[in-house]
This record gives C-alpha cells, structure tokens and sequence, in this order.
C-alpha cells in the first residue's frame, strides 16, 4: 500500500496520476477520484477547522452531506468557498486551500476559542456583550463580525458562463441510484418522456460501491449498461452531475448540472460551467437515497471519526483506505458490510463495536472469519487524538449510560454508523407528510401530494431488493397514469440478499459517563449538551432550537445532524420524536451557485436596452444619455467641452431663439380602432375625447380609480373609428395593459381594439420660432400657415419625400411640429430636418432641454411633478376634468381628503438669488431658520437655470400653494462646501414663460 | 411557479401571466351615487381568502387576453379556468 | 428574570450552563384575561411587554398558533431603518429606531442590533430627485440622513462598482448610518423573555378559531385550546390578518402575497453595510455568520403557503449580480418564504376596528420587521387608552375611505 492507496481495486485510473496542491502543499492523485479521496490517499487527516471553536477537522463523509471538508477551490476570478472536497472531481493542476484558517491550518489562532468554549455555548452572545455602553457597537460586534464565515468571496467577476434549459416530461426521476434506475427504465419501457437526474459523474449510486448483482450483472456494471440504454432513447432525457435543487408547485423541478467543474478553470472556453435545468414534468419520483447519521459520543468531530458507509465508498470506489487500524462502531448492521469491504481490501479492522448486546449472527461470523473482533453491547467514551485519531476507550453500554471497566483501542481510523435516514428533502419542500420510523430511528415519508412518488431509500427501503422493486412499480404507476399502461417487464432479479438481520438500537448519547463534546453539526460546532441547555431553556420548538443554537443552519443545512437534534429534543422534553416533529425543508437541496441562478440574464442582457431608429446618429454626435425605464435617450448634446449646464442652455435659447430637433421616438404610441373607439377612451381620460374631430389633437390625462394621475399624453383621431394615442415614455405598457385590462374584463360589448405601434414610428421634434422655415423646406408645396395648420391638429403628409403624419403640438410653448415616420425611415428623416435646418442653425436638443423648456411653461411631468398621491386638480387642471361624464377615478375626487381646497398644489418658485439653483427633491418650509423637526410644506419637483428667463426657478408642490403666490418659502439645501443654507423662493403662477401663448403660433 | 391553464392556450408558465386580484368586482354603474364608504368598498376592499379563490389572470406574454381562475391559496391547486363574463363556477366543496 | 450579563455567564460556566432558568413559562391558557394579543411575533411580543410596562396591564395573553417569532418576524431580512418619505411614517419609524437603540439594554438581551448603515442607490435621475426629496425630509423631521456622490458610495462600500457605462450606473445614494440589522429572533425572544417576567401568558400551539362579538363588542375568543373571554383583544397577525378580520365579521383592504428571502453560505467579511437598490430590485446585507441576506421580489399572486415562485429567485439572481458582479461564484444555501400582508398604499393599519374592544395592528407589507418595538409601543398605547398614539393616529382604517393615504411605495418599491 503507497500512503493509503490500496494496492488494486476502486474505478480510479491508476494509469493517469493528476497533480494538484492542497494547503500549498504538491500532492498526487488519479484520474476518477475526488479531491476528498486523493486528500486521504495522500495521507492528509486534518483539512478544515470548524465555524466556532476552530477544531481541527478531517473529511467526514463522501457526499453532499459533508459537513467538515470545505475547501477555497481554485485562484483568482475562478476562486471559490466553501467547495465540498467530496465532490469536487479531481482534475490536474487543481488548488484547493482550507477555509476559516488565519495564519495557517495547523497554527490557527481562532483555536484559542476552543479554550474559551465553557463560554461559548448555545446562545452565549444573547447573553453577554450587554455593557458598558457603546461597547457593543465599537467593541464587541466588529470583533464578532471579524470572526465570520468561512471561505473568501473572489474580488474578480466571473470569467464563467451559465445557462437555463427547459424540459417538459411525463416522468422526472431524481437519482439514477438502484430504485431511481428501476423506475426510470419501467416508465421509459411504456415510451413516456422521462428525465432522469442524478448527482453523480456515474450513474449507480449506491450500486458503485456494492458488491450486489442484478440481473447477474455487477451492480455497478447494471447501472452503467441501463443508464447507456435510457440514454439512447429518444424520449428519455439522463443527466449526470446533475442535483434536483428544489421541487415546486404543479410538476415544477429545478436542477443544477455541473458541466465543466471535472475540469480545469478555462479549459472549456465558450461552454456554460453550469446549466439551470427547469423541469416541468407531470409526476416526480423521488429516489434520492439516504443519508448515513453520526453517532453520538464525545470526540466524533476528530479527523479520523467517518461515517462507515464513506469508508467503504473510498475503499471500493476510489481504492482508498481511510486509515490503517480502523475501529468500526455502530448500532445497525450496514457497519459490517463496510468492515468486510475494509477487511477484503486488505486493511482489517481492529475492532467492530457493536452497541448493541447481540450482534448480527451471520454478519458477525463473517467478520469473526476475517479476523475482526465484535465488541457487542459497548460504546465510545473518549476519542484520542487532537489532530488525528490515535485511540478509543469503549465500555459496555446500559441504556444511555455506561459501565464496566474502560477497554482502549488502538486505532487511526473510527467508522462509525448511527442508521440511515432517508433523504426527504425534496419531498419536504412539497410538504410531503413525514412520519417517525421507529425501526430505523428516523423520519421517512408517509403522505405525499398527487403527482409525487417516492422509491428506495428516501421512502425508507433500505434492502436493495427492496429498493429495485419499489423503484420499477413507482415508474410503472407513472407509464400507467402517463399512457394507461405499464407491467411489461419484470422486477429486475438481485442477489445475494441483504435483509438486515438484527434491528437498529437507537442511540442518542450517553447521559453521563463521558466527557467531553459529543457533536450534533459539526460545522457549526452544536453539541449534544447545547440542544439539551435550549431545552431548559424552554427552545421547546424544534425551529427554536435550530435558531437557538444554529444546529442545522451550515453549509450542509444539517443532512448529519438534523435528526439527532429532534431526538435530542424529544428525550430532553420527554415526548415523541414525530410530535417534535422536523424543521422546515427548504430548496436547495444543495447551495448552488447565484451565476447558475442567473444563467444569461446578466451583463448586457440583465435588462437589454431600448434604443430608438435614430440613436446612431445621437451616438455619432456625443450625445450624453439618460436612463428613461428602459430606453436611452439623449440627455443633452455637449459640443467640445461644454459641461451639462452650458449644453443645455446653448440647447435652449436654440429653440427658444431660432429651432431645435429632438428625437422624440420612445413616447408610446397606441393606436385605438374600433366603431366604439371614441367612447372607450371617453372613459380614461379626464377631459372629453369623444368630441375631437377627425384631424385634430388633444391633449389628456388619466388617472387611477383612486383619483391620482396615472400618464398623459397627445390623443389624435385620425377617423371617427380610429385614434393614436401617446403616453409617456415610462409608460406605454402600463397604458396599453391598462386600456386592454378594462375593455376586457369590464366593457367587453365596445367594439375597439387596442394595438400598440410604439415601435412602428419615429418621430422627430422640431421647435421653435423657424420651425415652419425648416419644415417649407422639406415640403415646399404646403401651406404650413397658422391659418391653413392649426395649432393642435395633424395631418397625414410627404416630408422630404417620406410619407409622415406632421402635428403641431408643442412640449415647449414654441411652435413646433412632430414629423413620425415609419421607424426605418428615423434616421433619413432626422438627417433631412438636420439639413434643412442647417441655414436657421437647427441645434438637436435632449431630455433636459426638453424639461427647462417645459417646466418654463408650467407643463407638469409625470414622474417629475406626480408620484402617485398626485390629482389633476392639484395640478391645476380643474377646467379640463370634465363634468358631465364619467372617467375612472373621477369619483374618487370628491372624497374628504382628495377635495380638500388646502391639497399640495403645482406652482412655480423663483429664488430671492437669481443664481441659485433649488436642488430637485428638496423640502419647502416657512420659516427662514432652520431646526429639526420642522414642518415641511411642500417640496421642489423640478428645478432648473432658465436661459429665456435669465435666472433660476423650478416647479414645486407646496400646500394651499395656489392660495400662497407671491409668499416667501425657504428650502434648506446641503452643499458640500458651505454646509447647510437657507435659499428664499418666491411662490408663483407656474407658467413663467410666454403667459398668454402667443408663440405657439410662430 | 405555477402552471396556468389559459382558457385559449392550454397550460403556460406562470411568468407568461399577470396576476389582476379578485375577480367579479364589477365597476359601479353610477360612481357618483355611492356613499364615501361603497366608493372606497369598490376601490380597496378585496377578499383574501385563505383557501379558494376566483382571481383574475392577463395572458401578458401569451395571448394577451384576460381570464379567471379558481385557486387554492394553501396548496395553490387550480380547480378551474374560464372566460371573463362567464358565470363563476362554484369552489370546490360548494354546491353549485 | 435572571439577568443576562458576561459575570452569570462565566458563573454558569462552572456547573456546564446546569442552571440557567427558562427565556419564558410553557404557559397554558386561563378562562379569562383582560387583555389577550393574537399573534407572538416581534409586534404582538412587543404590544404585551409595553402593555405590562408602560400601562400596568399585566392580565395579558399572548396566542400563538405555532411557535413563538414563528412568522415575519423570523423569516425576514432584518433590516432597520427610519428613513421614510411622509411624515407619518417618519415618525413611527423613528421612534422604533430610537426604541431599538436601547433594546438590549431594555430587553436585557442582546438583540445585536448593527448600526452598520442603509445605503440606498439611486440609478436615475428620478431617483436621484426622489433620494434628496426623501433625505431632505428626514433630515428636517429630525432623521439622520445623508446624500452620497458615486465616490462617496464607493468609499462607504468599495465593493460596489460606480463605473459609469454600467447599464444601471451608480448616480448616488441615501445613507442612513444608524440604519441597519438586528438578530431578528432574539427580537422575539427578548420581548417574550421580558413579558414574561410581567405575569404575561405566552401561549404557543394555540391558534385563534373564531372571535366572539355580542352587540358589536369583543367578548372573546375561540381557540383550539379553548374559549378564552377577553375584555379587549388586539390582532397582531401578519399574514392571517384578513382571516382574523373575516372571524369578527369585518374586512381589510389588505392581500396576502408571498415574500421570499434567502442567505448565501457564509464568507469572510466583504460587505460592511445594507445595500438597497430600486431601481436594480436588491437589498443585501452580510449577516455577523457572514452570510449574504437578501430578499427577493413579492409574488404577484395571493397566497397563503410560505413559499413563493423560483422564477423570482432567479430574477433576483441577476439583479444581484448586476451591483455585484464578484458574488456570482458564491451560492445560494438556503430559500424561504413568508406571508406579507399588504395595504393599498404600502402603510400599516393600527388603531381600532368596527368591533368596540378589538384592534388590529396590520399590513406592514414587507417592511414590519423594523417597526417592531414602536408598532409594539403604540399599539399598547391604543389598546391601554382605548385611543391611537398621536404617532398611530394617521394609520387608521377609514383612511381609505378619506383618502388620506400614506403612500409609501417609493419607500418600499423593494421589498423590505
């Protein structure tokens, strides 16, 4: 034997050594093992330390339940906590580290806390750290806080893909192991659509490691050969590497399949590192297995204590042998099955210790055979070794108590076997009824929901007989409910049999006798003696007593330990394990990374952004852009090194002065048709639509039915049947769900359709005093007179050649037009105005011109001026609701608070300072000296430096404010340099700009 | 996440949809009759029940079309699916 | 009550924690009591321990119908914060805030509450427009509040990448620095432990099926334990806050919808305050197990199961990585859900009810964790006197038939 390899056996490559470092250290495994597996082949015992008292910690399982073995696995941005060394495949130039180490694992200065851990238990930090005062917060807690988690996140992005798939079946099959594998090939047999998923690289689960047949064929050999078969069907789908991560409401699973991580970082360049499978199948087996449990006894947490059935995995799978002189220790039979493998491998236990007073007759003789003793009836006292087992006492075991005199046993290995428990998790999550299972000491599924079965082990067979055989009739109940078929083949035939011959002894721990911590989590370092003091403490609850002491709540969310706790509980309060009942089971099954989670939906696709037909030509001009929901829009256009301020008002006395464009595309656009059309939206907006004429346009306002503005926006009737209707650009969806919500559901006889062509146009702004210069331009024939256009009316037109709808509407009291054309001809259209621009010195002009333009006039803005609790009436808009007809939210205006004469009310501010520029957002009050608390009247909606002014000024909502123009209000402002000040504003009407409209018209 | 059956496009993904909250409310015929209290009754009050429940689903990214469902709000189980206007069907358990 | 304090626990220590006392009495309920609160979580704890304290009411049960903290208050994100827009909600919040600030004092356990900071991000100019509106209204009700550049956020949180050409850039952020995080069930446990140790009953396993009312007055209620008569009760149950409501023959303008939550395995320290974002949908914070905690979306749909869809988890998978782009290796261990009851405009309703006697303490969305202690204080208040706590006066039901609303969905557009 070199280091703990055993000489032959284990599906290891020996032909292929890979190197890898651990802890910095070279170390050599094969092709095919773990990296858990090389760590003990190389003789590696200690690789962790624990959560609290910094123990010392080897491997402890060979699955996803192991609680001790993580590691920081790879370097840079591939670095990652917290990785189970048990399933990790080993791959060559891999580096593994241990985790919540400082300065080293063998030097750890957290170990100190081992020597403090009278003081460390259960809830200790409830209780102390009370005073003196402020020593929580500058002391105590940042010192706590120093001392969390365990592995380190990476400082670097991910440099790895991710993706979803979706698969929709008959029948998902979670675990290929004997039952999974026998259910999965009954239901494939009837031709249903089957998913199966399994965890492992090799599908077999508990059949790698037997030494059973079926079907006279090696277990492990029956596995490969039906998992090749179902995966050369057509209609089965097999994943391996693949963890069942949740199940979830009507057929709904989700799945984690590792796809790179058996390889070196960046070895797969291009391929998702993990694929998030949705599984929406019409019924579920579950045939997850089970879990082997500790035992309970002071020292088990020391490397070298292993659960027996992980030993016999890394003999017969990996060709490892977990010690030298293994002590095997147990209450149940499944110990001596993993002795023998030991023993026929070469490494013959020094001892078996049975706790129970008569051993298996035939088990035992077999062991007797090799040369093993059976210590029956005795139990572990003390484990010896800090850093590695090297011996332990046993004395004979009467109920929880011990006696007799103390028996040593020199050792380096303790396998230890407490029972199974059936690996209910998924079945939990779906609130599958648990019950206690006295037999075997545990919780197995007893009730569960319509569609949901469970085989084998997680259902609580444990004889592989028995688990073919329930595995085959759960797949044909589901080929049967699926097709209305199944039985066509027989029950696959296994030998030898393996019935346990003598019950398990349920153990819980010695109540005196021993000394010393007996574990419960080891991650968490909850001792036995911890859930008995949360039981005195009344944590009668087992919830409670998971929070309590944090039992269950690591990495491993208690797959070793849970069921302990219950019991421990249960004897401590003297009541039945299945009154205590479990804590909640809830996804994942096992951690799973957040990239997996977010699969694509990162990075430029998180939330894909909407740009218009035009936004090259915004590119190639340096516009500056803003966020609006989803689109970009051009914020401001700076030329050289104009700073915001200067653009913008460069972007302003243009339109105000001579003629400005702007792309105007991202408005919603919704086109309603229909005969009954006028009166549909009669019932949205405030105002009248129903009077609008065929060629004219209005403008509108809707609101909830709680009375408050919803969007606004130009409404054109292009035929007595047909109209277009603008929103805002935030909410062209919401408008257009809202119109459908309510013809639907409430007014289903109108006759209208809703469609929204929002990105069927684009549309180009063109305003200011030479706009109707720019537009003769490009359509020289028409008559673009005051007289012959009217203000608020369109038409349907040829501009520049291109056929376009031309309005004259206008955002900024100019006369202005809109010209939309068919979204592809955005840019033609932009360049053409641009050009026949170029002589009045058209200047394109963004979102923030847009808003001093129009906040110059007093035209609100949604989002700007409302936020919800806003009215029309508080905007001012009392002459355009209507009286005579109903809208929606129309009634609830006259409720007590919503007709109130004192509401918060719109109107303009004008700084005592003509230079100073009220921050957008900030509180208005009456009195000049600033104190806390002070009552505030109102707040400054939009503010900015006006250029056609020649000051500042904003928009604000001040209460009773139409009541208070020309009174002085102040608003305390914060800046960086000066601290905070007091700046004194004058109320006034809101329109500041051009009063009695006289530009619109040019 | 739920598997909707829509009325006019068989079983889809939940996040096909869009939840509306109770169904049958209708809109009062004449809002200005009402009472303060009947006008706030028709805006905010909604039954909430713990068991099942007529509720209004969008077909958002689907057929875009409106529809109800009668839902357990425990087990989220989906008892019935039908149109907009269509008389309720009774719960499960009630006589119809 | 046996004091908590470095000194018992060292005493302890010597017999191996033999004789510690229990937190609260396994308490069985009496035929009668004066004053019975449906629901122990942090909000019916709390309303018990003030009725005790502040008012001399001791002749109080508590009804639970699983175990104590069990709901909201053990399964959210444990943040705390006052910094809310309106004035109304200002005031209730801060006066939990200064509550909770001398909690563990008050408690005499320690509810390690870390005033680590909220910093909440604005992406856009309406949040930025809505972030100074909101810290200029703390600051004038007396609230700390801050308002931060990108290179303000990024040296208070130097994991967050302020890089302007990210699709949601960072253009500034609210702090509030005595904003953070508690260990939400020693919340429970201490307002339990407290009230306990005035003579209240905490009756757990007891779940409320029917509420006795003769001639529109309480008279009690029904229980699986029992009838149990009661001068006065007060509803404290999130989640069956309708179903409460339908026993007394009154309804809510309140829907039940799932909240989810859930934590990363525990890393070393890297994130050193309480990050929210609306506009990205995120709020995480790093527990002192160093987990990462966040919350994710609210299902759309009523429910009343404890858990929520996959597809929001997922969805707040890439929201996260969004602001932090270096978490994307780390994973997810563990989900959960709770009930959230939610009101129209995202405030709390607390005062009475059409039943003389009985009151209700409700709707709390997904923010009620960090209300605890002062929806604790003024309910008392309500229920002692009979007539709302000036701070709770506002939150009354028939303000949605004034329509005089507390709109806080620009403080709760996350849920939190």
């Amino acid at each position: 034997m070199t280091g703990y390899r055993l000489p032959a056996g284990g599906a290891v490559d020996r032909t292929r050594p890979l190197g890898f470092t651990f802890d910095g250290r070279d170390r050599s495994g094969f092709a095919g093992d773990t990296l858990a597996s090389a760590l003990i082949a190389a003789g590696v015992r200690v690789v962790g330390r624990s959560f609290k008292y910094h123990r010392p910690r080897g491997i402890y399982s060979a699955g996803p339940e192991e609680p001790s073995a993580l590691v920081q696995l790879g370097r840079g941005p591939w670095s990652e906590p917290n990785v189970r060394a048990t399933q990790v495949d080993l791959y060559a130039g891999l580096e593994a580290s241990p985790v919540n180490v400082w300065p080293s694992l063998r030097f750890d200065a957290g170990a100190i806390n081992q020597f403090l851990s009278p003081l460390l238990v259960a809830g200790f930090y409830y209780k102390t750290f009370l005073g003196p005062r402020g020593w929580w917060r500058r002391v105590y807690e940042p010192a706590i806080r120093r001392m969390a988690g365990m592995g380190k996140a990476p400082d670097e992005p991910d440099p790895d893909l991710y993706d979803h798939a979706h698969v929709h079946a008959d029948l998902l099959v979670v675990g290929a192991g004997p039952a999974g594998l026998a259910a999965a090939r009954a239901a494939a047999a009837a031709g249903i659509r089957v998913v199966l998923a399994d965890d492992g690289a090799q599908a077999g689960g508990d059949l790698l490691t037997s030494s059973a047949t079926i079907e006279g064929r090696p277990g492990a050999a029956w596995a490969a050969e039906t998992a090749a078969a179902l995966g050369a069907m057509s209609d089965v789908t097999v994943l391996s590497r693949t963890t069942v991560l949740g199940l979830y409401d009507h057929g709904y699973a989700v799945a984690v399949e590792r796809r790179t991580d058996h390889r070196p970082p960046g070895a797969c360049p291009g391929h998702a590192r993990q694929r998030v499978w949705h599984v929406r199948a019409a019924r579920t087996i579950v045939a997850a297995g089970s879990h082997e449990r500790p035992l309970l006894f002071a020292g088990n947490d020391r490397p070298g204590v292993m659960l027996s059935g992980a030993v016999r995995t890394y003999a017969r799978r990996f060709g490892v042998a977990c010690g030298r002189s293994p002590v095997f220790v147990t209450n149940n039979d499944s110990a001596y099955v993993a002795a023998i493998a030991l023993a026929d491998a070469g490494v013959p236990p020094v001892a078996l210790v049975d706790l129970r007073p008569v051993p298996p007759p035939a088990a035992s003789k077999a062991l007797a055979d090799r040369g093993v003793e059976i210590l029956a009836g005795r139990v572990p006292v003390a484990v010896h070794g800090r850093a590695g087992v090297r011996g332990i006492d046993v004395r004979a075991l009467d109920g929880d108590r011990t006696t007799g005199s103390l028996r040593r046993l020199e050792c380096d290995l303790v396998a230890v076997s407490g029972g199974w428990n059936p690996a209910v998790h998924l079945l939990g999550q779906l609130r599958a009824g648990l019950t206690w299972d006295e037999a075997h000491a545990t919780f197995r599924p007893e009730t569960l929901p319509a569609g949901l079965a469970v085989a084998g082990a997680a259902g609580g067979t444990f004889s592989l007989a028995g688990c073919i055989a329930a595995g085959h009739a759960a797949g044909e109940d589901a080929s049967a409910a699926a097709r209305g078929r199944g039985g066509r083949r027989p029950v696959p035939a296994t030998a030898p049999e393996e019935e346990a011959e003598t019950p398990l002894l349920p153990f819980w721990g010695l109540s005196q006798g021993s000394r010393g911590k007996a574990f419960v989590d080891l991650q968490n370092d909850v001792t036995a003696a911890d859930i008995a003091l949360a039981a005195r403490e009344g944590f009668h609850s087992v919830e409670h007593v998971k929070r309590y002491t944090t039992s269950g709540m690591g990495t491993d969310q208690g797959k070793l330990g849970n069921v302990t706790t219950v019991a421990l509980l249960s004897r401590a309060l003297a009541r039945p394990m299945g009154e205590t009942g479990t804590t909640t089971y809830r996804a994942p099954y096992v951690p799973v990374a957040y990239g997996a989670l977010a699969g694509r939906h990162v990075g430029a696709l998180f939330d894909p952004e909407r740009i218009t037909p035009i936004h090259a030509r915004h590119v190639a001009a340096h516009a500056v852009f803003e966020n609006v929901g989803q689109w970009k829009r051009p914020h401001y256009f700076p030329r050289n090194a104009e700073d915001m301020a200067r653009a913008v008002e460069r972007e302003c006395r243009a339109v105000r002065g001579a003629v400005g464009m702007m792309d105007a595309s991202t408005l919603g656009k919704i086109e309603v048709r229909g005969p009954d059309a006028a009166r549909f939206l009669d019932r949205f907006y405030v105002n009248p639509i129903a009077s609008l004429v065929v060629g004219a346009c209005r403008y509108g306002v809707m609101c909830r039915e709680d009375g408050m503005v919803f969007d606004d926006g130009v409404v054109m009737r292009l035929a007595p049947d047909r109209f277009f209707v603008t929103t805002t650009t935030g909410g062209a969806a919401r408008v257009l769900d809202w119109f459908e919500e309510w013809h639907q559901t409430e007014w289903p006889e109108l006759k209208v359709f809703s469609t929204s062509v929002t990105e069927q146009w684009a549309t180009v702004a063109v305003a200011g005093p030479r706009s109707r210069d720019v537009l003769a331009r490009l359509m020289p024939e028409a008559d673009l007179s005051a007289a012959a256009f009217a203000f608020m009316t369109f038409r349907d037109v040829t501009v520049a050649g291109m056929p376009a709808r031309l309005a004259r509407v206008s955002f900024s009291g100019e006369l202005a037009f809109e010209i939309s054309v068919e979204g592809t001809l955005g840019e033609a259209m932009w360049d053409a105005v641009a050009e026949a621009g170029a002589p009045f010195g058209i200047t394109p002009y963004g979102t923030e011109a847009m808003h001093v333009l129009r906040a110059e006039k007093g035209f609100f803005m949604v989002g700007h001026e409302t936020d919800g609790t806003v009215t029309p009436i508080d905007l001012g808009l009392e002459r355009m609701v209507a009286k005579r007809k109903d809208f929606l939210g129309k009634r609830s205006l006259s409720r007590d608070d919503t007709a109130r004469s004192d509401r918060k009310q719109l109107v303009a501010l004008l700084p005592d300072d003509p230079g100073t520029l009220l921050d957008e957002g900030a509180q208005l009050v009456d009195e000049a000296v600033l104190r806390t608390p002070m009552p505030m009247v109102g707040h400054v909606t939009s503010s900015y430096r006006s250029a056609a002014l020649g000051r500042t000024f904003a928009l604000a909502l001040i209460r009773n404010g139409r009541a208070r123009i020309g009174e002085r209000v102040y608003a305390p402002l914060v800046r960086p340099a000066a601290g905070e000040m007091m700046v004194s504003a004058v109320i006034a009407e809101p329109v500041l700009y051009d009063p009695s409209g006289a530009r619109r018209d040019g | 996440m739920l598997l909707i059956p829509c009325p006019w496009c068989g079983r889809r993904e939940e996040t096909e949809f869009a939840n509306g909250g109770e169904a049958h409310i209708a809109r009062p015929a004449d809002p200005a009759a009402l009472s303060q209290e009947e006008w706030a009754a028709y805006v905010f009050l909604r039954d909430n029940p713990k068991g099942w429940m007529r509720e209004r689903w969008f077909h958002a990214h689907g057929c875009r079309r409106w529809f109800n469902l009668v839902r357990h709000t425990v087990t989220h189980e989906i008892a019935a699916a039908y149109p907009p206007g269509a008389p309720p069907p009774p719960l499960p358990g009630e006589a119809a | 009550m046996q004091r908590f304090s470095f000194f018992q626990l060292a005493l302890n220590a010597l017999d191996r924690h033999r004789s510690w006392p229990a937190f609260w009495r396994a308490a069985a309920p009496r035929e009668s009591y004066d004053t019975v609160i449906v629901g122990a979580g942090g909000h019916g704890l709390a309303t018990a321990y003030y009725l005790a304290k502040n008012h001399g009411i001791t002749d109080v049960a508590v009804l639970e119908k699983g175990w104590l903290g069990g709901g909201n208050t053990g399964r959210n994100t444990t943040i705390i914060r006052s910094n809310y827009l309106w004035d109304e909600s200002a005031h209730l919040y801060e006066h939990a805030l200064k509550l909770w600030e001398g909690l563990s004092t008050e408690l005499n356990l320690n509810v390690m509450l870390s005033q680590r900071g909220v910093l909440n991000l604005a992406h856009n100019l309406h949040d930025v427009r809505e972030g100074v509106r909101r810290v200029q209204a703390n600051r004038l009700n007396g609230i700390d509040a801050e308002w931060l550049s990108p290179e303000q956020v990024k040296e208070f949180c130097p994991i967050i990448d302020i890089d302007a050409r990210r699709r949601h850039p960072v253009l500034g952020a609210t702090l509030q620095r005595r904003g953070g995080v508690a260990r939400h069930d020693a919340v429970a446990w201490g307002y339990a432990r407290a009230a306990d140790a005035r003579g209240v009953d905490i009756v757990q396993n007891c779940e409320v099926t029917g509420i006795d009312v003769e001639n529109g007055r309480i008279t009690g209620l029904q229980t699986t334990r029992g009838a149990i008569r009661a001068r006065r009760v007060g509803l404290v149950a999130a989640g069956h806050s309708s179903v409460l409501a339908g026993m007394a023959g009154f309804r809510l303008p309140v829907q039940s919808h799932p909240l989810q939550a859930l934590v990363s395995e525990p890393i070393k320290p890297i994130l050193d305050c309480v990050v929210m974002s609306n506009a990205v949908h995120v709020y995480v914070s790093q527990s002192d197990k160093g987990e990462l905690v966040m919350g994710a979306g609210i299902d759309a749909f009523n429910s009343y199961a404890q858990r929520g869809s996959f597809h929001v988890i997922e969805h707040q998978m890439g929201a996260l990585l969004e602001l932090f782009p270096i978490f994307s290796r780390l994973r997810m261990m563990r989900t959960w859900g709770g009930i959230v009851d939610v009101c129209p405009d995202a405030s709390p309703i607390i005062g009475r009810t059409p039943v003389d006697g009985l009151f209700i303490n409700c709707g709390w969305g997904t923010g009620g964790f960090k209300a605890t202690p002062g929806s604790g204080w003024v309910f008392a208040h309500t229920i002692a006197t009979g007539e709302p706590h000036p701070l709770n006066a506002p939150f009354r039901l028939d303000r949605f038939t004034s329509g005089a609303l507390i709109d806080e969905h620009g403080a709760a557009a996350v849920a939190h």
